[in-house]
């Protein structure tokens, strides 16, 4: 009849998502159970319209990229593994994990470059590594909705590629992109701690 | 002896015995402190436990953060705060982190989607179904635990499936009957008997303890009497007190023949599904209804559906249009004793009675609220919010501006738009600024 039970043996290949994403057991049984909760009928994925209900979500003026970040390649299916990678970008940066670290294992999802390339990604939805003045332009709107006019967008974009962009070709790539954020506090500011 | 016999045996004595102590008294609304005794060794067991439970936990343990905490650590300082705390600063490449770290908190944690789950207790009530968090603690609770099981499935199940059943056969033959008579003071009279009789045997088949305050503001004919919604027991906790009349839609089976059967004793507004999609022909209806003096309070349940009895949402104006005057009324669950709240996404009608059955016992608190009457200027949706906030005040529940179709509807864009123009007002009130010292 619906009983939960708390065994993180209930979660599949937990051991292989606690190594990938650094979450602790407790934090992925949490984030488990709300996966639970927004998966409403119980089909074993969320779909968009699972994320899409949630209504703190659907006012967010990024709200649509946001989701579209869960979907990568057009998939249409989000399971556990693939709801915790994300989710896994922002966690906090603890000194334990610099410390631990070895050298040889790909860089952990919460590192400032991931976190840095999780906010790149909201700007390039082509995926082509360039945040054009295109793309610059349709992220503003999304921002600001339909209270600042075309004009007024135009130069704000204008000025802010122009700033980052050094190579000259009119676009912002990701070294630019990361370069221009050097001195950002991005580990405080993309990061959500899960108390226990 | 013959087996036969022997179950005749059983069942006769049964029934006499649930005749002599708890159908006879109902009648007369007279209480043999029963209930009251089985509630006071309930209550010395689960403080018993609950003690239990403290003793065996070591001091990394997950009990005090479950409820009332959210799961992740929020900042809730407004927009520009969050932007990177300058006045006057125009766009960055970094203002995507503030948006996309709300939004992945919002999908981490948000308001109202734990509003359609049961709440988390504090400290384990001996039911298999809030074992969430509390592992094996010591032989001897395990012990109770399973005694608890035995007494609740093998003992309080049966006796409670009885009442039920009895206490809805005698409200369908009872208005039956009644509706036979000719309209006059005594038919009401007796209705009223079969309703109060009935709901009453149905309360106590849930082994329901119900605190009624402040009695003086109870609803009067000719009113609407306005509750938060946690469950379809909310209408028997509501109707032990005091005869209403119903407003629902009309369903088939037993429901239906419940329904039917009501209507002839008393008049309830039943409506087709068909009529409730025309919202002024509902109007129009209950208009009437509330204008003939000598009919009973409408009961009505303004959310629209059942929340987790933790927090109020929004109200839907269609109710405080109709005019009249409105009766608030707080209904406050202690879940301690067992859960009321019906997830309908997850269990149905059957289920949940089951659920509900062999919890152990339903204690909740009724307060009835002195009546409000829309103001000069106030219009339907300003005068619900009223409402909802003293309902909320009253029965210790958090007030939520969402509404509670959200599960299967889409938001309204003019909160994104509040957002998008506060943000807007940041770059471009000071970027225009800047350009011209440019």
């Amino acid at each position: 009849m619906g009983s939960r039970s708390s065994h993180a043996a209930r979660i599949p290949d937990v051991d292989s998502i606690r190594r990938e994403t650094g979450f602790s057991q407790a934090s992925l049984l949490r984030l488990y159970h709300r996966f639970r909760a927004l998966d409403w009928n119980e089909k074993g994925y969320l779909s968009r319209v699972d994320l899409q209900q949630i209504g703190a979500l659907a006012v967010n003026p990024l709200g649509d990229r946001i989701i579209d970040s869960f979907f990568p390649d057009g998939s249409l299916h989000l399971d556990f593994p693939g709801f915790v990678r994300v989710l896994a970008r922002f966690r906090p940066v603890d000194d334990e994990d610099n410390r631990n670290r070895d050298p040889k294992e790909p860089e952990p999802l919460n590192s400032r470059m991931n976190k840095l390339r999780f906010a790149f990604q909201l700007y390039d939805l082509d995926r082509d590594g360039k945040i054009s003045r295109q793309e610059m332009l349709q992220v503003l709107r999304l921002m600001v909705g339909v209270q600042v006019t075309e004009e007024q967008l135009e130069s704000i974009a204008d000025r802010t590629v122009q700033e980052a962009d050094e190579d000259g070709d009119g676009a912002v790539s990701f070294l630019e992109f990361a370069k221009s954020l050097e001195k950002m506090n991005i580990e405080q500011k993309m990061s959500i701690r899960i108390l226990k | 002896m013959d087996g036969a016999e022997l179950v005749g045996k059983i069942v006769y004595t049964w029934l006499t015995l649930v005749l002599g102590f708890i159908l006879l008294p109902s009648a007369f609304g007279v209480s043999l402190g029963i209930s009251e005794l089985y509630m006071k060794i309930l209550v010395k067991t689960l403080e018993w436990a609950t003690l239990r439970i403290e003793k065996g936990v070591s001091k990394e343990s997950v009990l005090k953060n479950s409820a009332s905490v959210g799961i992740i650590q929020r900042d809730e300082s407004p927009m520009e705060k969050g932007l990177s705390g300058l006045r006057g600063r125009d766009f960055e490449l970094s203002d995507v982190f503030y948006f996309s770290k709300k939004g992945l908190e919002a999908i981490v944690e948000d308001e109202v989607t734990q509003r359609f789950s049961s709440e988390e207790l504090v400290s384990w009530n001996l039911l298999t179904r809030t074992n969430v968090n509390f592992q094996y603690i010591s032989p001897k609770l395990t012990m109770v635990w399973v005694l608890g099981v035995i007494v609740r499935y093998c003992v309080l199940l049966p006796l409670r499936v009885t009442l039920a059943f009895i206490g809805i056969s005698f409200l369908v033959i009872g208005t039956t009957l009644v509706g036979q008579l000719p309209e006059s003071s005594l038919k009401n009279r007796l209705s009223e008997l079969v309703h109060l009789t009935c709901c009453r045997i149905c309360v106590r088949a849930l082994s329901g303890t119900i605190h009624y305050h402040n009695k003086q503001y109870r609803p009067q004919k000719g009113g609407i009497c306005v509750a938060n919604h946690t469950s379809p027991i909310d209408v028997l906790i509501l109707t032990t007190d005091g005869c209403y009349a119903m407003v629902g839609q009309v369903h088939g089976g037993l429901m239906g023949i419940i329904q039917r059967a009501m209507v002839k004793a008393c008049p309830h507004v039943w409506f087709e599904r068909s009529e409730m999609k025309d919202r002024h022909l509902v109007t129009k209806r209950l208009r009437e209804h509330i204008a003939d003096k000598k009919k009973l309070p409408i009961l009505i349940f303004p959310e629209g559906t059942c929340i987790n009895n933790t927090s109020v949402m929004m109200f839907k104006k269609g109710s405080f249009e109709i005019g009249g005057t409105i009766y608030p009324v707080a209904i406050k669950y202690n879940p301690q004793f067992g859960d009321a709240f019906w997830n309908s996404s997850k269990y149905n009608m059957v289920s949940y009675l089951l659920r509900v059955m062999t919890s152990w016992a339903i204690v909740c608190d009724v307060w009835y609220m002195p009546p409000m009457t829309r103001e000069e200027g106030e219009d339907a949706v300003q005068f619900a919010n009223r409402v909802k906030s003293a309902i909320a005040i009253q029965g210790g529940l958090t007030e939520l501006p969402w509404d509670g179709g959200l599960k299967r509807a889409k938001v309204k864009d003019t909160y994104k738009e509040e957002q998008q123009k506060n943000y807007s007002k940041m770059i471009v009130g000071n970027g225009s600024l800047n350009s011209e010292l440019d």
